[in-house]
C-alpha cells in the first residue's frame, strides 16, 4: 500500500451510552492512534456517558431489545427481550462482559479514555447534548478537550474519515 | 521469505519487515531496524524492546499498551514519545518479535 492510500486521520462518532454502544469508538480511536492515525472522538446524545466523570465506569450492557443477545454466553440460547428486562438482568451481563474484555486487557472506560488521551487522542462533547442535559465542565472528565458544536466538528474533521458508532 | 542485511547481520523478515527467525536477532540489528524507523535507541527504548523480549517469553505474544503500563510500568505518553507513530507495533519490529496481533 502506497502511502497515499493510508487513512490519516478518523472522526469517530460515539451516539449510545450503552457498554457496547460505547466500547466500539473507544477501540477503534485507540486503535488509529496505534497505527499512527490521528484520531477525534466525538460525544453526543447518551454516548456522552463515555465522558461523564460520575457515570462512564457505571455503564452497563443492553439486555433488552437485543435479538442477537445470547446467554450464558455468546453460543448460548438468545434472550427473550422480556428476560432481560428482570431485576439484574442488565448487571450481570455486564459483569460478564467486563470480564471477558479484562481477559484481552481491554480497560474500563475511565481507563481507557485516560489512555487515548495520553495517545493524543482528542475527546470532544457534542453541544446540543450538552445544553439538551443541562452539563456543565465540571461533570466531564479531565480528558475531555471541548464542547463543540456540529460545525466546529465538521471542522476539526477537515480530511478525516468519519466514522458514526 | 525476504532476506536482507542489517549491520552486517543478514535475517529473515516477512513482506511487512517483521522478524521471523528470532534467533537472528541482535542489538546491532535492534539498531539497524529502528533506524529505519528513524528512530536512534537510547536507554529508554532499551526498556521498552528488554519489556517486550521479557513478556513474550512469559506469554508468547507481544504485550499490548495496557500490558506494557500496568506489567511493563511504561506510560502510554512516553511509548508514543519514544515509537511516533505506531509505538507497539514499531517497537515490536526492532525488537525482533511479530507483528502485534491484539487490537488494544
Amino acid at each position: 500500500m502506497s502511502n497515499d492510500d493510508k487513512i490519516k486521520k478518523v472522526s469517530i462518532i460515539v451516539s449510545r451510552g450503552s457498554l457496547e454502544g460505547i466500547y466500539p469508538g473507544l477501540i477503534m480511536a485507540n486503535g488509529a492512534r496505534m497505527e499512527g492515525i490521528e484520531a477525534n472522538l466525538f460525544f453526543t446524545f447518551f454516548g456522552l456517558y463515555g465522558v461523564l466523570r460520575k457515570y462512564m465506569n457505571d455503564l452497563k450492557v443492553a439486555t433488552v431489545g437485543n435479538p442477537a443477545m445470547r446467554v450464558p454466553d455468546a453460543k448460548g440460547f438468545p434472550l427473550p427481550t422480556w428476560m432481560g428486562a428482570i431485576p439484574g438482568m442488565s448487571s450481570f451481563a455486564t459483569v460478564m462482559m467486563k470480564k471477558e474484555m479484562d481477559k484481552l486487557d481491554i480497560p474500563p472506560v475511565g481507563e481507557f479514555i485516560e489512555m487515548i488521551h495520553d495517545a493524543g487522542g482528542k475527546l470532544y462533547a457534542c453541544k446540543a447534548t450538552v445544553d439538551m442535559f443541562h452539563l456543565s465542565e465540571d461533570d466531564f472528565c479531565p480528558q475531555m478537550d471541548g464542547v463543540l458544536t456540529v460545525g466546529d466538528f465538521y471542522e476539526i474533521s477537515a480530511g478525516a474519515q468519519i466514522i458514526f458508532t | 521469505m525476504p532476506q536482507k542485511t542489517i549491520n552486517g547481520t543478514t535475517i529473515d523478515v516477512n513482506e511487512e519487515g517483521f522478524m521471523t527467525d528470532h534467533s537472528q536477532w541482535n542489538r546491532e540489528v535492534a539498531a539497524g531496524l529502528a533506524a529505519e524507523e528513524g528512530i536512534t535507541l537510547a536507554g529508554e527504548h532499551w526498556k521498552v524492546l528488554e519489556f517486550i523480549a521479557a513478556d513474550y517469553g512469559e506469554k508468547g505474544v507481544v504485550p499490548g499498551m495496557r500490558r506494557m503500563n500496568k506489567v511493563g510500568g511504561i506510560a502510554t505518553k512516553d511509548l508514543y514519545t519514544l515509537f511516533p507513530d505506531g509505538p507497539i507495533k514499531k517497537a515490536a519490529k526492532i525488537a525482533g518479535f511479530p507483528k502485534p496481533a491484539s487490537c488494544v
